[in-house]
């Protein structure tokens, strides 16, 4: 069927070609141009992910040992109070980073949607954060946090406070990490919503200062209704990045204190190649693939809506 | 187009001005870190010990940066992320250009569900198939090689919907015209068509080489040997025994060593990058 789509749709072609003897076979050979990729695709991608639904049946570690235990791992997982700690805190942490960067993002790119070169300078300022790879984003902020000669550290001497220990303190690690994340990651969403402000058509300003609209009211009757679209992708374009938390919460707490900050995807990596628990860490990594595959759903709706929103 | 603010027309008196200086009070946080960084590295570790204000007083010394450069992993981590940044966007393209051609333009059996198969894999985070692709490499003894670091990168479908996007984008009427000049296919594809995918090349090079630059689980897990660890890596392995052993100063000129290609090559290509990161998100 898939064949007879592809003759139609080539018909134009077909008639600008007038040889087309052993047609058949050389469709065949066309195969070779995707094929090489094809290769990789099932061989690292399609294989594990379907061999990792089989393994996760399985009670088995790194050096072979396998064992057929059924749904066991996911009933383990569902009394697990680290893996239930660490949804949690993946939840808490996309809740402390998301709309902070949606509405952050927002505001840089209505200041910065100018032409002046200050305000180019000051956009390639926010986006600089996120070329640095996340070893040296934790490393600038951990000695920001820092209680002993940290940034803050200093500041709070300075003005006569006691230091704070952001890191180790239950209450203040996940926030400490999320702040660390807005800063790296800030970048995008002021792309996203700078290219979409560009969209808004002319007019309609222009019909809106007809009607002597002020600024907040433009702001809010035109820009922010033609952007929504802009909004909900951006929104859900983070939570899935942010779902994979793990380099920063690895490399600032190690998950702690008590468990404090360790996201989902740190759970996947400690069970997986430090506790060689591998059938378990595989389970947990389909809960992962499930949740992370619903929010990929919801943004592939939002971006087919192009009008409708 | 000189103020085309979300406002309008309306004035752009106090207002703005007002926006204006918050801004850049945010750019100023926004830097801070950075700039703490640069001035730890500035600073002996003796000094550091006593007291991290010293940062705002001379002396300042280069001897951190000296160390890096006489007795440090730093540089044999950059070769490796350049070899393997280089070569996986290469490997990227190559793959993507081939089967973004084959799916736009060619027929053979079974395309579209094919087609459909491979967009589905957009979906599959990497950290679902981590564990299974850690064994699989395993048994194939590819950690700590070039190959094992890059080939990952290279099994993910998004260059292959960009560049298949792209190629639908070209009109027909190109390949028909080569075509009565009895090119071959593969001859359209490579001396006609493909030049005008430079843009896309673009985006997606610059995307990829970024992802593998800071990449950070795959290779923590596969380029074991310190050989072979990435700059990402090494430089979090100096971090995990953060201040104990190397010294505060020395950690910091680190950091901004590794940090600084990426940031000199953001600044020179600023413009492609921002289109490539924020083209490759939406």
């Amino acid at each position: 069927m898939s064949a007879a789509a592809g003759q139609l749709s080539d018909l134009g072609r077909a008639r600008a070609q007038p040889a087309r003897a052993g047609a058949q076979q050389s469709r065949w050979s066309h195969l070779l141009y995707v094929a090489p990729f094809l290769f990789l695709y099932v061989t690292l991608l399609v294989y594990p992910l379907f061999a990792g639904f089989w393994l996760s049946l399985h009670k088995a570690d790194f050096f072979g040992g396998s064992r057929f235990v059924g749904f066991e791992n996911f009933v383990r997982l569902s009394n697990d109070k680290v893996f239930i700690g660490a949804v949690g805190n993946t939840f808490y942490f996309i809740l402390l980073t998301v709309p902070a960067l949606a509405i952050i993002g927002l505001g840089l790119a209505l200041a910065l949607n100018r032409t002046t070169p200050t305000a180019a300078f000051l956009r390639g300022v926010f986006f600089s954060s996120s070329v640095l790879s996340v070893t040296i984003v934790t490393l600038l902020w951990k000695v920001v946090f820092a209680p002993d000669g940290g940034f803050l550290a200093n500041l709070f001497e300075a003005f006569g406070k006691q230091p704070v220990a952001f890191l180790s303190n239950a209450d203040l690690a996940l926030p400490a990490i999320a702040i660390t994340t807005i800063w790296w990651c800030i970048g995008l969403p002021m792309m996203l919503f700078l290219a979409a402000l560009q969209q808004v058509p002319r007019e309609l300003y222009e019909a809106a200062a007809l009607d002597n609209a002020g600024r907040w009211k433009t702001l809010w009757s035109v820009t922010l209704p033609s952007i929504r679209r802009t909004f909900a992708l951006v929104i859900i374009i983070e939570v899935v990045l942010q779902f994979q938390l793990f380099g920063q919460a690895y490399l600032m707490t190690q998950g702690g204190p008590n468990n404090a900050s360790r996201p989902l995807v740190l759970f996947i990596f400690e069970v997986g190649f430090t506790r060689w628990d591998v059938g378990y860490a595989v389970a947990a990594g389909q809960i992962l693939f499930g949740l992370i595959a619903i929010a990929a759903m919801a943004q592939y709706f939002v971006a087919r809506r192009k009008e409708a929103f | 187009m000189t103020t085309q603010l979300s406002s309008g027309a309306v004035g752009r008196g106090l207002g703005d001005r007002v926006i204006l200086a918050a801004t850049i009070a945010l750019a100023i946080v926004m830097v801070l870190p950075m700039l703490w960084a640069v001035g730890l590295s500035l600073k002996t570790n003796a000094e550091l010990l006593v007291d991290t204000n010293s940062v705002l007083k001379a002396p300042w010394t280069l001897r951190n940066y000296y160390d890096i450069l006489i007795g440090s992993g730093v540089f044999r981590w950059l070769l490796n992320s350049i070899i393997v940044s280089v070569g996986m966007s290469l490997g990227v393209l190559a793959l993507s250009s081939l089967a973004g051609y084959g799916f736009a333009r060619l027929e053979f059996p079974g395309r579209n569900v094919i087609f459909v198969l491979v967009l589905f894999g957009l979906a599959i985070p990497e950290q679902a198939v981590i564990l299974v692709r850690h064994q699989l490499f395993s048994d194939l003894n590819l950690h700590n090689t070039y190959a094992g670091l890059m080939l990952p990168g290279m099994s993910a479908p998004f260059g292959v919907f960009l560049m298949t996007q792209y190629f639908k984008a070209i009109p027909t009427e190109v390949d028909e015209a080569a075509m009565l000049d009895n090119a071959s296919r593969f001859k359209i594809f490579w001396r006609v068509l493909l030049p005008m995918t430079l843009p896309a090349q673009a985006t997606l090079g610059i995307f990829t080489f970024l992802h593998a630059w800071n990449d950070y689980w795959w290779p923590l897990v596969s380029g074991t040997n310190e050989q072979m660890y990435t700059l990402t890596v090494g430089i979090a392995s100096t971090q995990m025994n953060f201040a104990e052993s190397a010294g505060l100063g020395y950690l910091m000129a680190q950091a901004v060593f590794a940090g600084l290609p990426i940031l000199i090559v953001y600044m020179f290509f600023q413009k492609y990058i921002v289109r490539a990161v924020s083209g490759a998100a939406a």
